[in-house]
């Protein structure tokens, strides 16, 4: 197990050193140069200057490189040109409203989509399965914006539920020791906050979790089906074994598999819908923040994203594996 | 799959679509009403307006909420005003800050504030002041002549490096011409506590308006030695006063910064004049115009600026109150004289064409807010420089083709440069805008492409730093009451915007700016707003009512048209 | 080997319900014939091709018209009247018009993004399946960083360098979609190297440039049209996702729905339809490509030949 965990960690250096090229490669492709995309518009030449100078802009391409490569080791991904803020902090600052919005919505997509998945693989060609079928098509190929909006007009503005914005109401002055505003409501005995935060999360939430959920109910759904039609499980009907425990112990088991890696891999996508989810729903985390530094070109910004971004994809990616290694020893075997 | 299976997955969502899209889809919305009358009938108008927003303010219940918020449409840039000149920092700056000079209530004329009185000498250099007794800061650092000289002499001697930068101190740059001995400013002495006399080393006449401007509030000296002062070469922006500590003399003062999220204040106990109404403040930012309108349907916000035209019918349908500022603004099409398309705009009658196809009135009409006021000069008629018989350009396709015809440009082609997705008080729908002016312009025969770029900072880079543009929308909302705070802005030099050399009108401008008394410059302003219509480098369209959306519950709100809206009169009610 | 020994090789490995003498190809097509889904799908597919080639012809309206005078102005919007079926726009372009034209957009910009990626990615996997190696590892690592980053954030690192053209929309979105046609032509490669009728000819003595190009890669056309398709509709909601974030190009006179959706969010309030209509035409022509994508993958699925 642990060379295989090696493995798979060495793997992943190569590709971590080739996005830290391509990075490289792209800053300095920025239409005015590198220098005019680091720096602020309405900069001095002094101004200039200086972040040359600190960027290395004025030595040979190799030092530049290490440059580079030292800073972004040492997490010194530069200052925003808009606000000034290093983009290393503003990150994490920003980091615990799209890891709250994020982990709900994959909830949500887990919880619902699981349990309907197996219901429609169990029960092929029924009322049921057309139904889950049908919705879950319909989920993957609505964008996630259009469906974010339309939920934004229909509950809160038709409705009166909900909110629109936000991720707890204006002026609460909470207290927030963690950043995770649920967390933080329970923390600090705060009911009120505690709900406010619920309730302001439910729409982003759902709009977020459509894709992965119409995902995940079709893999299962699938992975259901077809396991049910697998020998061992008519063996073991055969044998007489309680439908549940052959449910148990069988069937779910086998298909989590194609489940958990879906599931893993939904995050790509998750951080994607994120970016759109968190702009209409004026949610203030790193997705909203990447939306105003296209806007903005703020590339020290884009530049850092990329990298953060790419590294959990990358951790996340690594996690699946190993998980996918733990539960079937046969892809441990080279 | 069978048949009865894809009857189902497929019929369900097919049905239920069309279902909705029929619910939907029947609807339309109301024609809006029309603009008209003279300019300065709609100015006065506008005015009496706003002080009736005075009056209910005076009679507005007390009690009421304990939190007002306001939504801002950008993060503020910095908590010290010196350093910055958008919209959104000053908003916030007003309710923490106060100038020796501030503004007469629904007007743009300065009236007394930490200084009761002021009286200029003969030679328009220098100004004493009386100061109001009995102020202090928030950190309990009296407010006296002292403070006074500490804060002006803090101003004038930046550092080098980012402090001195136009880009940061940019109306201490524009105004004072630059730091230390090179400025304008040359002294400041006390006489006793109340008492303090400043100095210029060149007449500036707009010298006592411009102290209501929030850049040259006065600060704490306490504080800004403390926290906000930095060497040569430093940000003055990442200070710990600039981020975490602003303190002022205003009605409200710093809670906390929650950067890109809101802002928090609270009122000021020991305040020298009328107690704020309500203990909270806070301004969040939203910076999506949909989602602010949004917000405030939905009672998540009580109000917010620069409501969309568009909004207005549902605001009101849904009890919302839309307050109009009275315009000090000015919305216009810009002419490149020298555009690197080299299309002919530096020819007269090819920019008296042009001035002749546009029908102010369509495009007040279809897409400006209620009650804007069409322009015939650069400015509204509220600044004291105003003419009221410079040359206008009636609406006359006919005209228009024949000056065209004459120029010899009757296929004439531009582009039209418009930012995209930015909404400014003076210009609420560019793109609408834009498209209104096209269609005009495309009735005389004129071919227009438009070009649309990212206000910023693609827009404002394309037309203010490159020839790449002939003509394009712009606007200005006056600082004070002052003509040189609009020609001046636009004329005071050759700039790239514009494309002329026209040595007359510079020097005119100069000339004017140079005169010590007020009332003295006026006529030299109404001469050279005459010659500017006639050299028509652009055409002045309308000056645009701002209108803010407030909550149903919420009074007291004063509008003002320089923005300087300080929100301790406002009740948000049960 | 002729080509048409080697699918008959390949079928019989593969152990289909063929009829004698019935390529993979005919056996599939039947079998899509039978399934309602694909019937759905191509006919979704086929009448966004339809309006999307013949725009011109369909619309009563040329698609840069606006009405400025009296019907419509950016404070009110009409619904759906005579002469404007489905209303006006916020720009006072006839609402179907637009949407018509914006199939057309939509059309071009798919059909180049998956052409793009297709090509590069079927490029790039069949050097790395085909030669094995050295170039393997490379090509893979280089495709695997181009996977770490996710597709949107990729599309918006090119769009930034190539200042918002249309082109760079569609390169964007076509740079996403390499790694997903490399790993396909590289897994096919590598699992038909190991079949019998490649190992034959290899014995029989046949280049190697012969075998990749005649043999192997058309017998990767299936999986491949199948990606292609399903990409399709990927292409169409990540264009209108890059509309949202303001990287669709600077007119906003071009018709594309994802502009229509971004414009028609702001007036929402006053006319719920201008969002509604492009975002549900994305979804349909999306839906579209996925069964058919979908109903072809499972028609040339071995395991459903049983």
């Amino acid at each position: 197990m642990l060379r295989y965990a090696l493995r798979r960690i060495g793997l992943m250096i190569p590709t971590l050193v080739g996005l830290s090229v391509l990075l490289f490669v792209w800053v300095r492709l920025l239409p005015g140069g590198p220098e005019r995309g680091l720096v602020p518009p309405g900069a001095s030449p002094d101004d200039i200057d200086r972040i040359s100078a600190v960027y290395g802009f004025d030595k040979p391409i190799h030092v530049q490189f290490l440059t580079y490569v030292k800073a972004l080791a040492s997490g010194d991904f530069g200052l925003s040109i808009r606000t000034n803020d290093p983009v290393f902090s503003s990150f994490f600052d920003r980091l615990p409203a799209t890891i709250e919005l994020t982990v709900c919505a994959l909830v949500l997509a887990t919880v619902i989509g699981i349990p309907l998945g197996y219901v429609a693989g169990r029960r092929q060609g029924s009322w049921l399965d057309s139904a889950v079928v049908s919705a879950s098509l319909v989920g993957v190929v609505t964008p996630v914006f259009v469906l974010a909006i339309g939920l934004k007009y229909v509950f809160p503005l038709e409705l009166g539920l909900f909110f629109t914005q936000g991720r707890e109401s204006r002026g609460s002055q909470n207290e927030h020791p963690t950043g995770f505003y649920l967390l933080d409501g329970i923390i600090t005995g705060n009911l009120d906050a505690f709900t406010d935060a619920t309730m302001h999360l439910v729409l982003p939430s759902v709009a977020l979790a459509s894709i992965p959920l119409a995902i995940i109910v079709r893999i299962t759904r699938a992975a259901v089906s077809e396991v049910i039609h697998e020998d061992y499980v008519r063996t073991a009907q055969a044998k007489g074994l309680a439908a549940s425990v052959i449910t148990r112990r069988h069937v779910l088991r086998n298909a989590m598999l194609p489940v958990i890696t879906t599931v893993g891999l939904q995050l790509g996508l998750l951080l994607s819908g994120a970016v759109l989810t968190e702009t209409v729903f004026s949610i203030n985390g790193i997705g909203s923040y990447l939306f105003d530094a296209i806007g903005n070109r703020d590339y020290p910004v884009l530049q850092g994203y990329i990298v953060f971004i790419a590294l959990m994809y990358a951790l996340v990616n690594l996690a699946v594996d190993l998980s996918y290694g733990i539960i079937d020893p046969r892809v441990r075997v080279p | 799959m069978s048949a009865r299976h894809l009857r189902r997955s497929v019929l369900f969502p097919a049905v239920a679509s069309v279902a909705v899209l029929g619910l939907v889809a029947c609807g339309s919305s109301e024609p809006p009403p029309e603009a008209d009358g003279d300019v300065e009938e709609q100015s006065t108008e506008a005015e009496g307006e706003c002080q009736e927003y005075v009056e209910a303010a005076a009679e507005a219940p007390e009690g009421g909420d304990d939190t007002f918020i306001f939504a801002g449409s950008a993060d503020p840039a910095t908590m010290n005003p010196y350093f910055a000149n958008d919209g959104e920092t000053f908003r916030v700056a007003r309710q923490m800050f106060e100038g020796l000079v501030g503004v007469e209530p629904c007007s743009a004329d300065p009236a007394p504030l930490l200084a009761t009185d002021w009286e200029t000498s003969e030679d328009g250099l220098s100004t004493t002041f009386t100061l109001q007794e009995g102020v202090q800061f928030h950190d309990g650092t009296p407010f006296n002549a002292q403070a006074v000289c500490d804060n002006f002499e803090w101003m004038n001697n930046q550092p080098a490096g980012p402090s001195q930068s136009p880009a940061n101190s940019y109306y201490w740059d524009k105004l004072y011409k630059g730091y230390g001995d090179d400025s304008i400013y040359e002294s400041c002495e006390t006489d006793g506590d109340t008492g303090v006399t400043i100095s210029l080393n060149q007449p500036f006449a707009g010298f006592v308006p411009s102290l209501s401007l929030p850049a040259f509030s006065m600060q704490s000296p306490t504080a800004i030695a403390q926290n906000g002062t930095v060497q040569d070469g430093g940000n003055p922006m990442t200070t710990e006063y600039a981020t975490n500590g602003p303190v002022g003399t205003g009605p409200f003062q710093f809670e906390s910064w929650n950067r890109g999220q809101e802002v928090t204040l609270s009122a000021f106990d020991g305040y020298w004049g009328e107690p704020a109404e309500t203990q909270n403040i806070v301004v969040p930012t939203i910076s999506d115009l949909g989602a602010r309108r949004d917000a405030l349907l939905a009672g998540e916000i009580d109000g917010y600026d620069l409501a969309a035209p568009g909004d207005l019918p549902k605001l009101e349908e849904e009890g919302m109150q839309l307050v109009n500022r009275p315009p000090f603004n000015i919305l216009y099409l810009a002419f490149n004289q020298s555009p690197s398309s080299g299309a002919p705009l530096d020819d007269l009658m090819v920019r008296q064409a042009i001035a002749h196809a546009i029908d102010k009135e369509a495009v007040a009409n279809e897409t400006l807010p209620p009650g804007s006021a069409i322009a015939d000069q650069f400015m509204p008629a509220s600044v004291a420089g105003y003419a009221d018989d410079v040359t206008t350009y009636e609406f006359d396709p006919e005209r228009a083709e024949e000056l065209l015809a004459e120029a010899g440009a009757e296929d004439l082609t531009l582009d039209f440069n418009y930012p995209t997705d930015v909404s400014r008080p003076y210009m609420p729908d560019p793109v609408a805008t834009m498209n209104v002016i096209s269609t005009q312009l495309e009735d005389v025969g004129i071919t227009v492409n438009p070009v649309g770029d990212a206000w910023d900072p693609d827009y404002l880079e394309k037309i203010s730093n490159s020839s790449d543009h002939d003509i394009h929308l712009l606007g200005w909302t006056g600082d004070y009451n002052d003509t040189d705070n609009f020609l001046g802005v636009f004329f005071g030099g050759e700039t790239k915007e514009w494309g002329f050399d026209n040595p007359e009108i510079f020097d005119a401008l100069t000339e004017a700016r140079g005169i010590p008394v007020p009332e003295e410059q006026i006529p030299l302003y109404e001469d050279l707003t005459r010659e500017v219509m006639e050299f028509l480098p652009g055409v002045p369209i309308a000056s645009p009512v701002p209108t803010l959306a407030l909550g149903e519950n919420v009074s007291g709100y004063i509008p003002s048209p320089v923005n300087d809206e300080v929100w301790s009169s406002v009740v948000v009610g049960e | 080997m002729s080509r048409h020994e080697a699918t008959a090789v390949a079928t019989t490995i593969a152990g289909g319900d063929e009829g004698p003498g019935e390529s993979l190809w005919q056996g599939a097509f039947k079998r899509l014939r039978r399934n309602p889904m694909a019937i759905v799908g191509a006919f979704i597919v086929a009448l966004f091709i339809l309006v999307a080639v013949f725009a011109p012809l369909l619309t009563p309206y040329e698609p840069e018209s606006r009405e400025w005078t009296n019907l419509s102005t950016n404070i009110y919007v009409q619904g759906p009247t005579g002469e404007h079926p489905l209303g006006i726009d916020a720009f006072g372009s006839d609402m179907l018009t637009q949407l018509i034209y914006g199939a057309r957009q939509s059309m071009i910009i798919g059909v180049v993004s998956t052409g793009i990626g297709l090509s590069i990615g079927a490029f790039l996997g069949l050097l790395a399946g085909g030669l094995g190696g050295w170039f393997d590892t490379i090509i893979m690592r280089f495709v695997d960083v181009l996977l770490s980053i996710p597709s949107l954030l990729l599309a918006v690192s090119v769009a930034a360098l190539i200042a918002e053209s249309q082109f760079g929309l569609m390169l964007a979105i076509g740079l996403a979609q390499v790694p997903i046609f490399a790993r396909l032509l590289r897994g096919s490669m590598m699992a038909q190297s190991r079949s019998d009728y490649v190992l034959a000819g290899r014995a029989l003595g046949l280049k190697r440039r012969t075998l990749v190009l005649n043999h192997m890669l058309p017998n990767s056309l299936g999986p491949t049209i199948v990606q292609a398709t399903l990409n399709l509709a990927t292409a169409t909601i990540e264009v209108a996702a890059l509309s949202f974030l303001g990287l669709g190009g600077d007119k906003p006179y071009v018709a594309e729905w994802g502009r229509m959706v971004v414009e028609g969010e702001g007036k929402i309030t006053i006319a719920p339809w201008l969002p509604f209509y492009p975002g549900v035409c994305i979804a349909i022509t999306a839906l579209g490509f996925t069964l058919l994508g979908e109903s072809m993958r499972t028609a040339l699925d071995p395991k459903q030949r049983r």
